[in-house]
């Protein structure tokens, strides 16, 4: 598909993002110094459209890819192959000043927000940051604008003078998300936001960043190991594993017909205590941890810990094949296998 | 039967730059029996680590006991010599970590790690102590333990590591195990094998455990009891089904409400409902008074609240006890 083609596109087109068969490898080191480097196969052939105005989760261990995916639609790591189609274009190609308009409209949050701001400038400074980067405005309305984007994320306007370290944890991933809403993006990639949070402060980061998305329409790719906040917070949702989307789904179909044996593993490990919770974890819970990514098996990926899997699953790939509306499953087996049972045991 | 850890009414202060004694545990008190689980509960900068580390007594330096008992097992660490604590720790009274990364010697294979336990607490010869060591491996269910034991902690997996922590606290058998969020840094399917690694354990060796976790909820089912801690002090206690089913401190309330929970098999709404939030955040170290600590984010306060110092602890039903002076009215 030529440039043209894409931009042709963008009438009226519902995904703002369409990730095309997106490859991240990285060089690891060597074993020996006359051995080759291995390959570490972060993110293996990954692709998804996300709606404008909605929010797009990633979930999956540690390893499955899912940060490696933010990173790269963010062009922060070099992506191996694939197309990141953004507003009807194609930003992987990009370089330079045309790269940087670009990301004005793709913004990220990162995890640590202890590690995401300088400890050695002003808070209103690094908000102010991609405004004078970018020329966003008149030099002397930013100031005015870093106080209102205070206002926005729940901050008094004296914090512009403050140092981070003056500041809570949640209070620097509210500053963090005021400096991703400066360039007034559209899409915003939350890799692990709230992760590193205490549960009442990632209750007020989560309601701030639903009602950012209600006032100005922006979407979102919210990436979380933890079921239970992908569920509430999230439409659409990728399970990941080992560089791979094992199952994608809305977000009310994934949690009443989840069909791949991942997805059963961890909706068991993460159900609410109770007797469905430990007849799920008999029956579904996978035991041990992923294989490392350097040399994934050649079948499913999965296939080494998954335990419904055949011959089939140990030497070939499974395709994503879509087995219901927006519904898509990863499996070789998933019209034969009966998924999980959430109304057993009665309460 | 006399409980294998009984804290009581302990205090633990922490002294300021100007010398002044600041409080950062007041008044706490709870115990444990044989075979039973009390987790700790409460967000960052409540004082649940501070209470493992004066039970273990490893406050760090320039934190003081200033009042209370610590017994274990009728004996108060407190007051015991540090070569007696030696003795006691790793062997009746035993911890895991946090940070599976940083807890373990980057330098000792996990199994040297291991079977020093056993060698210095058991006095068995160093193969002893090694053969048993990889017995240890296979009980926390690392597979081929052989050879996993000659391995270094930087050849491990996050889960991995934790799995050698826990192998390395249960070595000698304590009659106390103290887990200070074990499962924090790790998975959510790794998580549940953790957790009912733990609960098969218990089983076995009848350990009391303290459990330290800041959620409230993935806590009802492996801890009997819970105790919710807020800035130092214990705000409400009791079995943790009562307390799960029937909060009745609005701090725990507002714990139990932030937290959205998987849930399964039903549709979703289709509309966002905001999660309850608790406004602000924890009174910092130093800005605590007598008043109650909770008193400038509940939206429950009143009158009274305002006017009067915290309430103790006061019974609300059998073994639930909760601090606050409308208990009775925040209907369960």
């Amino acid at each position: 598909m030529n440039f043209h083609a894409i931009t042709h596109l963008a009438d009226g087109n519902p995904y703002l993002l369409d990730v095309n068969d997106l490859v991240v490898h990285f060089r690891s080191g060597r074993q020996r110094p006359w051995t080759k480097h291995a390959v570490v196969h972060a993110v293996d052939g990954v692709s998804f459209r996300v709606r404008r105005g909605t929010t797009f989760g990633i979930v999956g261990e540690s390893g499955s890819g899912k940060s490696t995916t933010a990173q790269a639609i963010m062009r922060l790591v070099p992506a191996t192959s694939g197309q990141i189609v953004f507003r009807g274009e194609d930003i992987m190609p990009l370089t330079g000043e045309p790269l940087r308009q670009a990301r004005k409209h793709l913004q990220i949050v990162f995890q640590d927000p202890f590690s995401a701001l300088d400890p050695r400038r002003r808070a209103g400074d690094q908000i102010r940051e991609p405004l004078d980067l970018l020329h966003i405005g008149a030099r002397s309305a930013r100031d005015e604008r870093v106080r209102h984007l205070l206002g926005e994320v729940g901050l008094p306007p004296e914090a512009a003078d403050l140092f981070p370290h003056q500041f809570s944890g949640g209070q620097r991933q509210r500053l963090c998300i005021a400096r991703a809403l400066a360039p007034e993006p559209e899409l915003i990639v939350c890799d692990e936001a709230v992760s590193a949070l205490d549960v009442a402060i990632q209750a007020q980061i989560l309601n701030l960043l639903k009602k950012l998305q209600r006032e100005r329409g922006l979407t979102y790719i919210f990436i979380s190991h933890d079921l239970g906040v992908i569920q509430q917070f999230c439409d659409e949702i990728a399970v990941m594993y080992l560089g791979k989307i094992a199952e994608q789904a809305p977000a009310s179909t994934l949690f009443t017909e989840p069909r791949h044996p991942y997805t059963w593993s961890l909706v068991s490990a993460a159900a609410p205590p109770g007797p469905l919770r430990d007849a799920l974890k008999a029956k579904y819970l996978v035991n041990g941890e992923p294989p490392s990514p350097v040399n994934p098996p050649p079948g499913c990926r999965f296939a080494g810990r998954c335990p419904f899997a055949i011959d089939q699953c140990r030497a070939q790939q499974p395709h994503l094949d879509a087995v219901g509306p927006e519904h898509f499953v990863a499996c070789h087996r998933q019209k034969e296998l009966a998924g999980p049972d959430f109304t057993l045991p009665a309460l | 039967m006399a409980p294998v850890l009984s804290v009581e009414d302990l205090s633990v202060s922490m002294t300021d730059r100007d010398g002044k004694l600041v409080p950062v545990l007041e008044n706490l008190s709870f115990s444990v029996d044989r075979g039973r689980t009390i987790a700790l509960v409460g967000e960052s900068g409540c004082g649940k680590s501070m209470t493992a580390l004066a039970i273990m007594r490893l406050l760090p330096e320039g934190f003081v006991v200033t009042s209370g008992r610590i017994l274990l097992e009728g004996e108060d660490v407190l007051t015991a010599r540090n070569q007696r604590m030696r003795a006691l720790r790793g062997d009746t009274v035993s911890m895991v970590f946090q940070e599976p990364m940083t807890a373990l010697n980057p330098l000792y294979t996990v199994g040297d790690q291991i079977a020093e336990a056993l060698y210095h607490h058991r006095n068995l010869s160093r193969r002893e102590a090694n053969e048993q060591a990889v017995e240890f491996l296979k009980a926390v269910q690392i597979p081929a333990a052989e050879h996993r034991a000659k391995t270094y902690p930087h050849q491990m997996s996050g889960g991995m590591r934790q799995r050698v922590m826990i192998a390395m606290a249960i070595a000698c058998k304590p009659k106390l195990l103290i887990a200070d969020e074990p499962t924090t840094a790790l998975d959510v399917t790794v998580q549940a094998q953790i957790f009912d690694l733990l609960a098969k354990l218990q089983e076995e060796t009848e350990t009391a455990i303290v459990l330290i976790t800041h959620d409230l909820g993935a806590v009802a089912e492996l801890a009997d009891d819970i105790a919710v801690l807020y800035a130092g002090r214990c705000i409400e206690t009791g079995p943790s089904q009562e307390i799960a089913a029937r909060p009745r401190h609005p701090y725990t309330r507002g714990l139990l409400a932030c937290m959205p929970h998987l849930a399964i098999g039903q549709p979703k709404p289709s509309v966002w409902v905001d999660l309850g939030e608790i406004p602000g955040m924890v009174p910092g170290l130093g800005n605590r008074g007598p008043d109650c600590a909770f008193l400038a984010r509940c939206s429950y306060a009143s009158e009274v609240c305002r006017s009067q110092p915290q309430p103790p602890l006061g019974a609300i039903d059998t073994g639930h006890a909760v601090s606050c002076w409308l208990a009775r009215e925040i209907a369960a």
